[in-house]
């Protein structure tokens, strides 16, 4: 067992060799999952490009705490951020009173922010209008008086510190149906009569566009969220001109032309890339030399990266899981442990097994890597154990009675004799790695769920299927591809076949 | 060639052989008899190593059968059981030529002497080209000899090796073995519950019941001079059938 976690550990460490820190050439921009920040992104690479460092931009990485972790390991220099969540959300509890005192905070941590950028996308709390009108809601302590409204709030509002539970002692709200949900479904929800109240952001395009009504804070409990950006300090060091060539935002975006680029991308379905290169042609005079991907080249990106995904981790996935599974066969006792084990790992939540190994590996591939890894492990594990421990005792005798040696057995008999089973195990592993690689995605590794993640966003069903189809059709094909080899590869005499007769 | 010296094995608190004392002779056939359970393929399966005794020991060609020293004298040693044990996923030649093969041996030494022991097996050429899958059960006990005697060891040992066989084929092989143990002059250790198949090959009979030794000697002495009860109803038994038949056919 401890080999094999040292063996364990050792690929694991392969893995991370692959990808990991910003290069120290590139200055890496982050932004979190949503819109407006892909936008404030996109503005900010757009900025430093034109002050002539190379930046590149790795869009909609996750929420506030992956963002975060992200710039204080360096895998990227700086994102935009908003005050409200720096003093809620990532140094809850201190009670920062003011700007410098979040500065002096931030200083700690090797990080620095820009002036506000000129807009408070503060959260609110919203309502069709009609329905507002309808109950005479026009104030979030209006809302007591209604105890039996369907509330759903995005995941990231139901356990922040300024989110639900705060909002709820604030206002002394009664409402029992409660339940979180992603933030672009939400509006979905609320136009289908699903909720009747969520969390808004105050520049959210949608507010209009769905006809909601924003409900007035009376007790002040929203603090303020001015849009800034947090970049590492170092960055000064290694590109002076990019500093000043951020502070050029400062105050430069209001709410309304804030929530009009918002629009543009979510409403009218402007990539975000021209979104930003047209405010910074017009506000700030930039002429971005901006890259389109056709959707040719999106798909044969996305591709690749999936493959990358899957291929690397199940690799290292058969690698490991072979030999444990030839462990546990061998050594009943150390087997079970093998087996629970990995049956563990198969009981997380792929979501939460990705959020895991961001600590470790940083974001993007390697931690996807490392999560698909283990996710892959059980099926080819137990199903080597499985074809082993099924081999007729009169075979392995057989083989015993030869005088082969227990190493020579396993190579040349009891393998081949397990190879159906372990084959039908690393097919399993590889569609199940082939679906839950889309999820990768989610902390910045590409691949096909990058486009059903912005279709999500952008409520963009062509955008969707086009990350969705291809995972689908990869599945198929892996599967296929699989039970093709099962018939090529497996040994002639395993294959099923009518016994022959005759005379001896 | 084996001597066995106070041995006993049980599985768990059942015991299944001994503790027994046996001399196999060299250059001879001792077929191993007695009831199902008796513990003949138990004794079979402790002399090539496959079981480790309880107590006593177990010594081959005057050194002592070890779990270190078994791997390495048991290739001095050719292992048959019912079914044949021939690996599925190999051809009846690369099922033959296996640990010959791990051994070093190269083609061409491999295929002379795999032609040869076909001609002694009576296998017809193309066989050996097929999985065991699409061979006849006779067929199958054929190149389960063959792979046991492709290394020329110095003992046989079988274990029911025409058990499984129907009756017909199982005369016909039962000549042909004969007829080869004695062209090879090994020392063969068979085990059979069938008093019939025993006569047919026995130098030497050791009739065994609930993992001791009742008696042993020519099979002659067996049927002419029982020692004990057992002994006598284990041989009338076998014979009850054909005393039947005698009688139905008379006038």
């Amino acid at each position: 067992m401890t080999a094999g976690r040292r063996f364990a550990l050792a690929v694991l460490a392969l893995l991370a060799l692959g990808g990991g820190r910003a290069e120290a050439t590139t200055a890496m921009v982050g932004s979190k999952a949503f819109t407006e920040s892909v936008i404030l992104g996109e503005i900010a690479a757009g900025l430093l490009r034109d002050a002539g460092i190379a930046a590149s931009h790795r869009r909609a990485l996750g929420g506030t705490r992956i963002l975060w972790q992200a710039l204080r390991t360096g895998e990227i220099d700086l994102y935009p951020e908003y005050t409200g969540t720096i003093a809620r959300e990532i140094f809850a509890g201190r009670d920062l009173g003011d700007a410098a005192a979040m500065r002096a905070a931030l200083a700690r941590d090797g990080i620095a922010m820009t002036l506000p950028l000129g807009f408070n996308n503060t959260y609110a709390i919203g309502m069709r209008a009609g329905t507002a009108e309808r109950l005479g809601i026009r104030t979030l302590g209006d809302l007591a008086r209604h105890p039996d409204l369907r509330f759903g709030f995005s995941n990231e509002f139901m356990d922040r510190g300024d989110g639900w539970p705060a909002l709820r002692r604030a206002y002394a709200l009664p409402q029992r149906s409660v339940r979180g949900l992603d933030h672009d479904l939400a509006y979905r929800a609320l136009a289908n009569g699903d909720i009747d109240v969520t969390d808004l952001y105050a520049t959210d395009a949608e507010i209009a566009y769905y006809g909601l009504k924003t409900l007035a804070d009376d007790r002040h409990h929203f603090p303020a969220y001015d849009a800034v950006v947090l970049y590492r300090t170092d960055l000064a060091r290694r590109h002076p001109a990019a500093v000043p060539a951020l502070r050029r935002l400062e105050g430069r975006i209001d709410a309304r032309r804030m929530a009009a680029m918002n629009a543009a991308a979510k409403i009218r379905r402007e990539p975000e890339a021209r979104v930003a290169a047209r405010f910074l042609a017009t506000a700030l005079d930039i002429s971005a030399t901006r890259v389109e991907e056709t959707r040719g080249e999106r798909l044969w990106r996305a591709t690749k990266e999936h493959l990358a995904l899957v291929a690397v981790s199940l690799a290292g996935a058969i690698a490991l899981a072979l030999p444990l599974g030839v462990v546990a066969a061998r050594r009943p006792r150390v087997g079970q442990a093998i087996l629970a084990a990995t049956g563990v790992v198969q009981t997380v939540p792929s979501l939460a097994l990705l959020v895991f190994m961001i600590p470790l590996f940083g974001i993007g591939g390697p931690p996807a890597v490392a999560a698909l890894f283990l996710y892959s492990l059980l099926p080819v594990v137990r199903n080597t154990h499985a074809g082993l421990a099924h081999i007729p005792p009169a075979l392995s005798e057989s083989a015993v009675a030869l005088g082969l040696p227990p190493a020579a057995r396993l190579r040349l008999v009891n393998l081949p004799l397990a190879a159906p089973s372990i084959l039908a195990g690393i097919k399993t592993s590889a569609v199940i790695n082939v679906g839950t690689a889309t999820l990768g995605a989610l902390i910045g590794a590409g691949g096909y769920g990058q486009a059903i993640l912005t279709g999500i966003r952008l409520d963009d069903l062509a955008l969707i299927l086009e990350g969705a189809v291809p995972a689908a059709l990869l599945a198929l094909l892996v599967q296929g591809a699989f039970e093709m080899a099962e018939r090529r590869l497996m040994p002639p005499g395993l294959r099923p076949r009518p016994v022959a007769g005759g005379t001896p | 060639m084996f001597t066995l010296r106070g041995v006993r094995k049980s599985f768990g608190t059942v015991p299944a052989l001994g503790p027994l004392d046996l001399e196999i002779a060299p250059g001879r056939t001792t077929v191993v008899i007695g009831p199902s359970g008796c513990g003949k393929s138990t004794l079979l399966r402790l002399m090539i190593g496959l079981l480790t005794p309880d107590a006593g020991t177990v010594r081959f060609a005057d050194r002592p059968l070890t779990p270190d020293s078994a791997q390495a004298l048991r290739r001095r040693m050719g292992y048959v059981i019912q079914e044949g044990g021939l690996f599925p996923h190999l051809s009846a030649a690369a099922n033959v030529s296996l640990m010959a093969r791990w051994l070093g041996w190269d083609r061409l030494r491999c295929e002379a002497r795999m032609a040869e022991l076909a001609r002694l097996a009576h296998l017809p050429a193309d066989a050996l080209a097929r999985h065991p899958q699409a061979l006849s059960g006779g067929q199958r006990q054929r190149v389960a000899l063959m792979r046991a005697l492709m290394l020329d060891p110095e003992v046989l040992l079988l274990d029911e090796p025409l058990g499984a066989l129907d009756p017909m084929i199982r005369f016909d092989l039962q000549a042909e073995l004969r007829d080869i143990f004695r062209a090879l002059r090994k020392t063969v250790v068979m085990v059979t519950h069938d008093l019939g198949e025993a006569a047919h090959f026995a130098d030497h009979a050791v009739l065994l019941r609930e993992g001791s030794i009742v008696q042993q000697g020519p099979l002659g002495d067996l049927v002419d001079r029982p020692a004990d009860p057992f002994v006598e109803r284990f041989v009338t038994a076998q014979r009850a059938p054909l005393a039947a038949l005698d009688r139905s056919g008379a006038p």
